[in-house]
């Protein structure tokens, strides 16, 4: 019996039936759309990252389409951890008949307050948390995000460790906004992080010519699409050296072709997101199956034959 | 390249004021739109937020005062710049015609400043030879608009207020049930509504007692207004994209069919 290339992953731990991840802010916010880019194909889900209160975010103007990609300054608005734990339980009873994983993702602006959000949000019982220290359009009070020193990163990673007491796993999201993304993912790892997340958006800016000033309301905002994709792959890479921890690959992944290259540049996942603006949460189908076409047309029979296959 | 989805600078060149919180704007710009798509409409240092097109080319958008926003954009004079993202999401369907080429009959229901995207479906349907009804409803009299527009069109025009000030005394929906009875099982092929939400539960509701399609527009806060963000989800349905009209057929169940075999 041939039945195809098998698709399955663990990551840290967690079986998953596709390596393709909804990434966290595209999609998160309810458990019905949850469970429907689920059932599309996605392994993974990620929620929108949580707080401990209430955000209302930026004003609007808050997400556009450029020429190559997305720019975003949502600001982390969510409902807070309190009615994100409700909604991650409806969430849970929804993706497991699917197969898929959850993923809670949190944020905060102090060390105490990630180890807080965490240890609330594991109640629920996400089957991973993904710890956000690298939002570009939020920062901590030395006016820069956690993701940009590797001694921060290492205190959230360590404190939030701490906080969910081995119950799951926590994969810890990563900035390219920085000079060495590997010496920060060492830090992370040598702090406890179970796998890595890279990575979050570019820091960017989109200006009207004719109002003079910035489109988003927040000024600058966080790129994603396919104009990061070299970026993230590049950081992968250098990750993949740096640490023996799984990599959730993320950054402007559309198909199966990109699929396969993160894998290959040593994802054991792969985070899809603003694809979603161009082909619907249904891309996920779509990728899945190119990915399979191209795991027949390269030889390969499992994703784990692929991983880090280009650093050979 | 993907399809972008950035702000485009026009100009107002007329304006009118349709009653005493609907402004109704004319710009400089033609957009190729289905009725029921939306606009997100951006002042420069103010906000960013999602409005229905009366019209498409040129462009006509009612904006009704209700917070400091749509106050601004009524502050607005004719020649001031605003600008616009879209058109967004997806909008009404006309049914197929007949294939005898009858004319065939669609039903409007309006609750408030709900009646802006009608007026843009109205045109097109009536444009196609459609004859179409439209059951316009407000609080009071001072609150309804688009009665003389419709008409003019070429729509007949019913009206109804919960205060009885103007029309008949009561809900949009009770009125177009009355009318639905009135003209018989099947008199309309579609309903098509906009208003507040509780009027479209009723609508559906009606539709669904009666057998008929019905698009219904949904109102919700957005921010990117192209099925990314997930502030617009109703129950995994995403307003911005999958929406805004959301498209219910007729009832089929097994109980109404023992019914009305």
């Amino acid at each position: 019996m041939d039945s195809g290339p098998d698709t399955r992953v663990s990551l840290c731990g967690v079986s998953l039936p596709s390596p393709l991840i909804l990434a966290s802010g595209i999609l998160g916010t309810e458990a019905e759309l949850l469970a429907r880019v689920a059932r599309a194909g996605a392994g993974a889900v990620t929620a929108k990252s949580c707080s401990l209160l209430p955000r209302a975010g930026h004003p609007n103007p808050t997400v556009l389409a450029w020429e190559h990609g997305l720019i975003n300054a949502v600001g982390l608005a969510n409902p807070g951890v309190d009615a994100v734990v409700q909604e991650l339980a409806r969430a849970q009873e929804l993706l497991r008949p699917l197969g898929a994983a959850l993923i809670g993702s949190v944020f905060a602006d102090t060390v105490e307050g990630f180890a807080q959000v965490a240890a609330r949000l594991v109640e629920t019982g996400p089957d991973l948390i993904e710890v956000n220290i690298s939002c570009p359009n939020v920062h901590d009070e030395f006016g820069r995000p956690f993701a940009a020193d590797a001694v921060a990163a290492a205190e959230v990673t360590a404190a939030v460790k701490e906080a969910v007491a081995g119950r799951v796993p926590v994969l810890v999201k990563l900035s390219p906004n920085v000079a060495d993304i590997a010496a920060i993912a060492r830090a992370v790892e040598a702090a406890g992080a179970d796998g890595i997340s890279a990575i979050n958006t570019l820091s960017g800016m989109i200006i009207d010519v004719h109002a003079r000033r910035p489109v988003l309301a927040n000024r600058t905002g966080g790129l994603s699409g396919p104009a990061i994709r070299p970026v993230a792959v590049r950081c992968v890479y250098e990750i993949y050296q740096a640490v023996q921890v799984p990599i959730v690959g993320i950054g402007g992944v559309s198909s199966g072709r990109d699929a396969v290259e993160m894998i290959m540049a040593g994802a054991t996942a792969v985070g899809v997101g603003s694809a979603v603006y161009d082909h619907g949460s249904e891309l996920f189908g779509r990728i899945g199956t190119e990915m399979v076409e191209w795991m027949a047309k390269l030889g390969y029979s499992r994703v784990d034959e692929m991983r880090g296959a280009a650093h050979r | 390249m993907i399809k972008t989805s950035l702000p485009v600078a026009a100009r107002i060149v007329d304006l009118a004021d349709e009653s005493a919180t609907v402004r109704t704007l004319v710009l400089d710009r033609s957009l190729e739109a289905e009725p029921g798509q939306f606009v997100m409409v951006w002042l420069p240092g103010a906000d960013e937020k999602p409005f229905s097109l009366v019209r498409a080319d040129p462009v006509m958008l009612a904006i009704a005062r209700v917070g400091p926003f749509t106050t601004q954009i009524c502050a607005l004079r004719v020649g001031d710049p605003l600008w616009l993202r879209g058109p967004l999401g997806h909008g009404f369907v006309l049914p197929p015609r007949a294939a005898d080429y009858r004319q065939g009959s669609i039903l409007l229901i309006a609750g408030g400043y709900g009646v802006a995207p009608l007026h843009f479906l109205a045109e097109r349907a009536l444009a196609q030879g459609w004859h179409v009804s439209a059951v316009i409803g407000a609080r009071t009299a001072a609150n309804l608009v688009f009665q003389r527009r419709l008409a003019a069109l070429g729509a007949e025009v019913h009206v109804s207020t919960d205060d009885g000030s103007l029309g008949e005394r009561g809900l949009a929906t009770e009125a177009a049930e009355r009318l639905i009875v009135a003209r018989g099982a099947h008199s309309f092929e579609t309903l098509y509504a906009c208003g507040p939400e509780a009027m479209l539960a009723a609508v559906e509701r009606l539709a669904q007692a009666h057998h008929m399609p019905a698009h219904l527009s949904y109102e919700r806060y957005m921010r990117c207004g192209f099925g990314v963000c997930g502030s617009c989800a109703r129950e995994g349905w995403l307003v911005c994209s999958d929406g805004p009209v959301r498209h219910i057929s007729a009832a089929q169940d097994r109980t109404t069919r023992e019914v009305y075999p």
